[in-house]
């Protein structure tokens, strides 16, 4: 047998990769080149209009003066004073300053929520925390009683309760409806005057209520991107389920669903939301704008993400369905165990852009007069003092949501690697 | 050859009387009427699309029949979903491309079903995949996935798996054939070991040599119906219709 030899000279180190990768051949030669005169000159326009900026200024004349006065005649540079001054607003809306602690918890604690979800190696009780944080999040969010979360949460034990008893006595399909009628039941009759003379007994678990008119920025965006994400995947994969179904009516309703939604403008949504689902409520109902807002993006996002786990479900060959079937595993448990798992993780970088599709979405609800981090700009650039200022403030909007969406799209990547088994 | 005889009992593990399956107009199984006791061991063999699959794959329901009966160890098959998964709990099966579960370990696929279908706690599903795993000589491979292992230890795991859930009769659909040659050894090994310990066995295969060596009967399918069927000696010594010489011919004669 030969010994094995070091790889020559001109294909390891520096030089070797240069070679294989930017000068293989002419015209490779020629494209690094012309790549490298690109980014060299956007660097040189971009980078000093970044760095001779005026931090301090309270109007854009007077930003304009003093990077004229600093850096002389004819230099443009960014007025960044704008954020300095505005980014509360951009962050918050128009939110109670003094109560900017709530949503600062309801992020921190939404990120406490999230991990043992993104991440399995964390002990699993936290998972608790994470089904009660929703109500949680919201009491923070817009205040009033904590008794009347608590008292809705109170529904779902009461479900289970009817539930586990039900079932035992009449089977599983009894009893999933007994329980949803007694949730339904209770939370319109009971859990209001509960909740009531519970806050009248304990009247501490109280936080000043805010309005949703003043909920703006990217806490807004926050709000409606992260609830629309956590609550469009259980339903895609049910849609998608429902889509390769053997039961026919369940097939027709998710085709129709999915299909309706997916040809419809998410605008057109938005719209009906905020103006034609008042005309169909009854007169004097106040059904939260941003409550309404959030069930069509849901809705929206769902339907895509339905086609993207039917796309994944596609892919698993038809012999795993019959491993489980054989194994005896019933439909539930065969989809949660072997299926789902599959097909999900097939689907992950589709369903992540997906997510990251909606995320950016919710800048769409500037339109209909909810404060958006885009919205907010236009009443920014309404201001006399800061009349004419475009890139500092998109730069700054965009940067932000980069950072939201790039993390998204790194954890994907991660959530790939780790869940590889195969040398494939 | 004796102890065959001791290990087969007269109860019946399948009776199929008068049994007719269609794919849309096509007649795929055609009167087929079938009693294998307990304790059997049954090879069936077949030109590709003569039905044989189809006949095996209607025993645990993966198939449906349009007529006839099935009753499996006294159950009879109905559309019943609670009868269909009380009977696939009872029945193994292996397949010709295993189908393992690829994203859970080889312990996770074996302690899988006795944990979600029987309940078993954790623990002895555990121990008691060892045991089969053990079994089929590759217990030191249980923290691996499937795509980590050759084509013959998949198929040893498949069969391992099956085990794990006590089944009364195990049923192979070509478990060979997408084999390597040098891997079919093992796998027969493995069978033939699981026949003398009893275990009632349906086996689509086309391995001569294991029908001769392990099965009580081996029955010839072609278009659907059951043509001929006898003792392995009687089979391959003396078969009676053409259509089988024919078959025997062919396949043993390369």
């Amino acid at each position: 047998m030969l010994s094995s030899r070091p790889a020559p000279n001109r294909h390891v180190g520096l030089v070797g990769w240069a070679r294989e990768n930017l000068f293989s051949t002419w015209l490779n030669s020629i494209l690094t080149f012309l790549s490298v005169f690109v980014i060299g000159f956007v660097v040189i326009e971009v980078v000093p209009w970044i760095i001779q900026s005026s931090w301090t200024a309270t109007s854009l004349n007077e930003c304009r003066a003093a990077i004229i006065e600093a850096y002389g005649e004819g230099t443009h540079g960014a007025c960044w004073a704008v954020i300095r001054e505005r980014y509360l607003q951009l962050l918050y809306g128009f939110y109670p300053s003094d109560a900017y602690w709530r949503p600062n918890l309801a992020l921190v604690l939404m990120l406490i929520a999230i991990a043992p979800i993104l991440y399995p190696v964390l002990p699993r009780k936290m998972l608790l925390f994470s089904a009660v944080y929703p109500l949680l999040g919201i009491w923070l969010l817009w205040g009033g009683s904590l008794w009347t979360m608590i008292s809705i949460l109170l529904g779902f034990a009461i479900g289970y309760i009817l539930m586990a008893a039900s079932s035992r006595a009449f089977g599983t399909l009894t009893g999933l409806i007994t329980a949803t009628l007694g949730i339904i039941i209770y939370w319109i009759f009971a859990a209001v005057p509960l909740s009531e003379l519970l806050q009248s007994i304990f009247p501490r678990l109280w936080l000043e209520p805010v309005e949703s008119a003043r909920f703006g920025g990217f806490m807004l965006s926050t709000t409606i991107g992260v609830t629309g994400i956590v609550s469009s995947l259980p339903l895609g994969i049910l849609l998608a389920l429902g889509r390769k179904s053997d039961l026919l009516i369940v097939k027709a309703i998710c085709i129709g669903f999915i299909e309706f939604i997916r040809g419809v403008p998410l605008i057109t949504l938005l719209f009906v939301a905020s103006t034609l689902l008042n005309i169909f409520l009854p007169p004097g109902t106040n059904f939260d704008l941003i409550l309404r807002v959030i069930i069509m993006v849901t809705l929206f996002s769902a339907a895509y993400l339905a086609e993207v786990v039917r796309g994944g479900l596609a892919s698993l060959p038809r012999g795993q369905f019959e491993a489980a079937d054989a194994l005896g595993l019933d439909y539930w448990k065969s989809m949660r165990l072997v299926v789902l798992p599959q097909a999900l993780k097939v689907s992950i970088p589709g369903i992540v852009s997906s997510f990251i599709a909606l995320f950016k979405d919710t800048t769409l609800v500037s339109i209909i007069g909810l404060l958006d981090p885009l919205g907010l700009t236009n009443s920014i650039r309404a201001d006399a003092d800061w009349n004419g200022i475009i890139w500092e403030l998109y730069v700054f909007v965009a940067l932000i949501f980069f950072v939201f969406c790039f993390a998204m799209s790194r954890y994907s990547m991660y959530l790939e690697r780790k869940l590889k088994t195969s040398h494939d | 050859m004796e102890n065959k005889e001791i290990q087969t009992t007269d109860r019946l593990a399948v009776e199929i009387t008068d049994m007719n399956k269609w794919y849309g107009s096509f007649h795929v199984l055609v009167d087929i009427n079938l009693t294998v006791h307990e304790g059997e061991r049954i090879v069936i063999c077949g030109p590709s699309g003569s039905g044989k699959s189809t006949l095996i794959r209607c025993i645990n329901c993966l198939e449906e029949h349009q007529e006839g009966t099935i009753i499996v160890e006294g159950t009879e098959l109905s559309s019943d979903l609670k009868n269909i998964d009380r009977i696939r709990s009872e029945v193994g099966m292996c397949f010709q491309h295993f189908n393992l579960f690829p994203h859970l370990t080889i312990l996770e696929n074996c302690t899988l079903a006795p944990i979600w279908v029987r309940k078993t706690p954790r623990q002895e599903a555990e121990d008691t995949a060892m045991y089969f795993l053990e079994k089929v000589k590759i217990p030191e491979q249980a923290a691996k996935f499937p795509g980590q292992l050759s084509g013959g230890q998949q198929q040893r795991v498949a069969i391992a798996r099956s085990l794990c859930m006590r089944p009364r009769i195990m049923l192979f659909d070509e478990p060979t054939s997408a084999l390597d040659p040098e891997m079919i050894k093992e796998v027969l090994d493995t069978m033939i070991e699981l026949a003398e310990e009893g275990m009632t066995m349906l086996c689509v295969t086309h391995e001569m040599g294991f029908a001769r060596q392990v099965a009580d009967r081996v029955i010839f399918m072609d278009e659907g119906q059951i043509v001929e069927q006898n003792e392995p000696e009687e089979f391959f010594s003396n078969p009676q219709n053409d259509r089988t010489k024919l078959f025997l011919s062919q396949i043993l004669g390369h």
